[in-house]
């Protein structure tokens, strides 16, 4: 290992490689980091169209522009992309970029096995994507890709989804052993694990979650594949094996896995908000313990998305009440942010916009699962619109949201120019109001029995339906305006200072540094004194 | 050196995780068996129920009444005994034909509450036939019952209601054919 973090001074290399060799071959984190999030903007657009037609096809009920088929095929790549192409490919990149900035190491612990856990996810989607182009068509099972609808009634391109969804989480783990091994051996001298910047105690905490949870993924899509070419039974009834097995080993994973789509979100806004604040974060570390309940918390709560395959009550009391207790942490961090802010001074700049609209917005999209972690209720709300209003409402102005802050706030670090202000205030406007346009309707539909995953609905929600397409249409022009923004911040920018932001100073190693941060930073560790006096 | 040992570690636990994935199967298996959760139909489907514990006490109220002009008497021999629940007893009921005709008539019973009635056995009862009386004849015919020990604990009494019909009429052929 030594000598793979060693090679930057034996060989004198300054600047990057020219051309796509630079890219293909690349073992620095910042253009690892830079791929990841520019694999990450892709992907949102193209998982972003899927969404743009399912909204089109729910635009007026009856069957409008797509068969069922291929409206069943839109529903399952939309998930899968949004979840493991989108947000979770662009939280590796910000872990690429500012962990190594923020504990003051000069790269990623393991640079070569970075750029395979890169490479191998463009593989991944390749695979996935190809799949529209094949006979029987895409996956059209849902992103929980339930047995028997996965296996016995699958199309033959189910293989195809198995094998991506098997190098996805093998660049998950890569990544996931990655960000730990630099956090526990490269961090600045005198920097202990409490004194850690919270984007990087949320992506350690983050980083354990995947190891643990994504070889159980592994392994349910590899039973998958033997039940299906093997002869096994796994998920079989007939054959001695259980359907609702799927589900429990499913969730298993799935329910951490929600929890690492959010937890690196809450690293983000917590740096956000303290540096608009200007104000130290508040209580910083019950931050720290309270990220790690929730992870702690996330393995003991699965079943609670599998209240009605006729759990006993005891089950169902149980799942309940753990569910609930995890309102606590969550609840801790919300009032620590609001602390935060109690009494500073305040600016709104475009990443501070983004960051209090996550508190607030990802708080209603908690309380809704308040709502749907009670037992007795969720028999009504269980595959309705309600739930695809709860998880939009932490996926999209929650992780999302918090991705689009963390991007302005780091942005002028990352290309030493500014982004247009008044753009981002405009980007920030649109997608808000487009947002709850978009999924608050959604809550209201749900509640009166709209079931998800269908492509036609009754004549009563018509009227819902209709505001919430026009919604997702803007919300889908507001991103494209981001896009331009970025674009244009990289071209046409004005310089950015070192520090960036007023409030900035003395927050972190990352603002120490020139902008753009120089190719190679840190060379020698910085001393955690420098940034007490700095001021 | 310390990240090799980090590497080594973490990668431990992903292979530990991959097969606890795997592990989970027999784990569900042996959990639902031992719990008897999920209604995997494996054991056995009956199961015996220890008495010395499960049995208990219960009042039971027996209601006659007739429908709309029915002349006949209809009684029980008592209105209300306490059982216990598991055993098997017997109470009378006492038809006389008050008219000056030969009639034939039927009881239908119901059990109240409603919740009860599936835990309430009858295993002998005059309401599966018809019963003719000459006139002024009389007759009394015992109604055997077990209250099932798996009677929801919530339930302390149960009422056992017979309703007499006449239904002469109906049944006149098959008198005719005896």
């Amino acid at each position: 290992m030594s000598a793979v973090i060693d090679s930057h001074h034996d060989d004198h290399h300054h600047g990057p490689a020219k051309g796509i060799s630079r890219w293909l071959y690349t073992t620095n984190h910042k253009d690892i980091g830079s791929m990841y999030l520019w694999f990450s903007l892709i992907m949102l657009f193209i998982g972003g169209a899927m969404a743009m037609v399912i909204r089109a096809e729910l635009f007026e009920p009856g069957s409008q522009i797509v068969s069922p088929e291929f409206y069943n095929q839109m529903v399952t790549n939309h998930g899968l992309i949004m979840v493991f192409g989108v947000i979770m490919p662009a939280f590796v990149g910000f872990a690429n970029w500012m962990i190594p900035m923020q504990i003051g190491a000069p790269d990623m612990a393991l640079p070569r096995l970075n750029n395979l856990s890169f490479w191998i996810l463009p593989v991944a989607f390749g695979i996935l994507l190809s799949t529209f182009f094949m006979e029987g068509g895409a996956p059209n099972f849902g992103w929980t890709f339930y047995a028997p609808l996965s296996t016995e009634y699958a199309p033959p391109t189910v293989t195809f989804f198995i094998f991506s969804v098997h190098i996805m989480g093998a660049s998950s783990i890569m990544g996931s052993i990655n960000v730990i091994t630099t956090i526990l051996n490269m961090r600045a001298p005198g920097m202990t694990l409490m004194k850690m910047p919270l984007f990087v105690w949320s992506w350690f905490i983050t980083a354990y979650l995947l190891i643990a949870v994504m070889p159980v993924l592994a392994g349910a899509v590899t039973m998958m594949l033997m039940d299906i070419h093997a002869g096994t039974s796994f998920f079989k009834a007939g054959g001695g094996g259980d359907p609702v097995l799927f589900q429990h080993i499913f969730w298993f994973f799935g329910h951490p896995e929600v929890y690492i789509m959010i937890l690196p979100a809450f690293g983000i806004v917590s740096h956000i908000i303290e540096t608009f604040s200007r104000k130290p974060i508040f209580g910083y570390s019950s931050m720290v313990y309270a990220i790690a309940s929730i992870a702690l918390l996330s393995f003991v709560v699965w079943a609670h998305h599998m209240f009605t395959v006729g759990m006993p009550i005891a089950g169902e009391l149980f799942f309940m009440y753990s569910t609930m207790l995890i309102a606590i942490p969550t609840g801790v961090k919300v009032f620590n942010w609001l602390s935060t802010m109690f009494k500073g001074s305040l600016t709104f700049e475009t990443p501070m916009l983004f960051a209090i609209a996550f508190v607030a917005l990802f708080t209603i999209g908690g309380l809704s699962g308040i709502m749907l972690a009670i037992a007795p209720a969720d028999f009504q709300y269980h595959d309705t619109y309600f739930v695809v209003a709860h998880f939009h409402y932490v996926l999209v102005p929650g992780a999302l949201f918090s991705l689009l802050a963390g991007a302005y706030y780091w942005i002028p670090k990352w290309t030493g120019k500014m982004y247009d202000e008044t753009l981002g205030k405009v980007h920030f406007w649109m997608s808000f109001l487009s947002v709850n346009l978009t999924f608050f309707p959604m809550h209201f539909v749900g509640l009166a029995g709209m079931p998800r995953r269908i492509p036609d609905y009754a004549m009563q929600f018509a009227d819902w339906n209709m505001m919430v397409s026009v919604g997702a249409f803007l919300f889908g022009i507001s991103q494209l305006l981001f896009l331009f923004i970025v674009l244009k911040c990289i071209y046409n920018g004005k310089e950015a200072t070192n520090e960036v932001w007023e409030g900035a100073k003395n927050k972190g190693f990352e603002w120490t540094v020139d902008s753009p941060a120089p190719y190679h930073t840190f060379s020698s560790p910085p001393s955690l004194e420098s940034l007490k006096t700095s001021s | 050196m310390e990240a090799r040992k980090s590497v080594l570690k973490l990668t431990l636990i992903t292979f530990g995780m991959f097969g606890f994935g795997f592990a989970l199967v027999p784990i569900y298996d042996i959990f639902c068996d031992i719990t008897g959760l999920n209604g995997k139909v494996t054991g056995p489907t009956i199961t015996s129920y220890d008495e010395e514990l499960l049995t208990r006490e219960v009042k039971i109220t027996f209601v006659t009444s007739n429908n709309k002009r029915m002349p006949w008497s209809f009684k029980s021999s008592s209105p209300q005994m306490r059982v216990e629940t598991g055993q098997d007893y017997l109470m009378d009921f006492t038809f006389t034909n008050t008219t000056n005709k030969p009639m034939i008539a039927q009881a239908v019973p119901s059990v109240s509450p409603g919740r009860g009635a599936k835990y309430f056995h009858k295993t002998e009862c005059f309401c599966f036939e018809q019963q003719f009386l000459e006139a002024g004849e009389s007759i009394t015919i015992p109604v055997k019952f077990i209250i099932d020990p798996e009677l929801p604990n919530d339930i302390s009494s149960l009422a056992l209601g017979y309703t007499l019909f006449d239904v002469t009429e109906e049944f006149a052929n098959l008198q005719a054919n005896k």
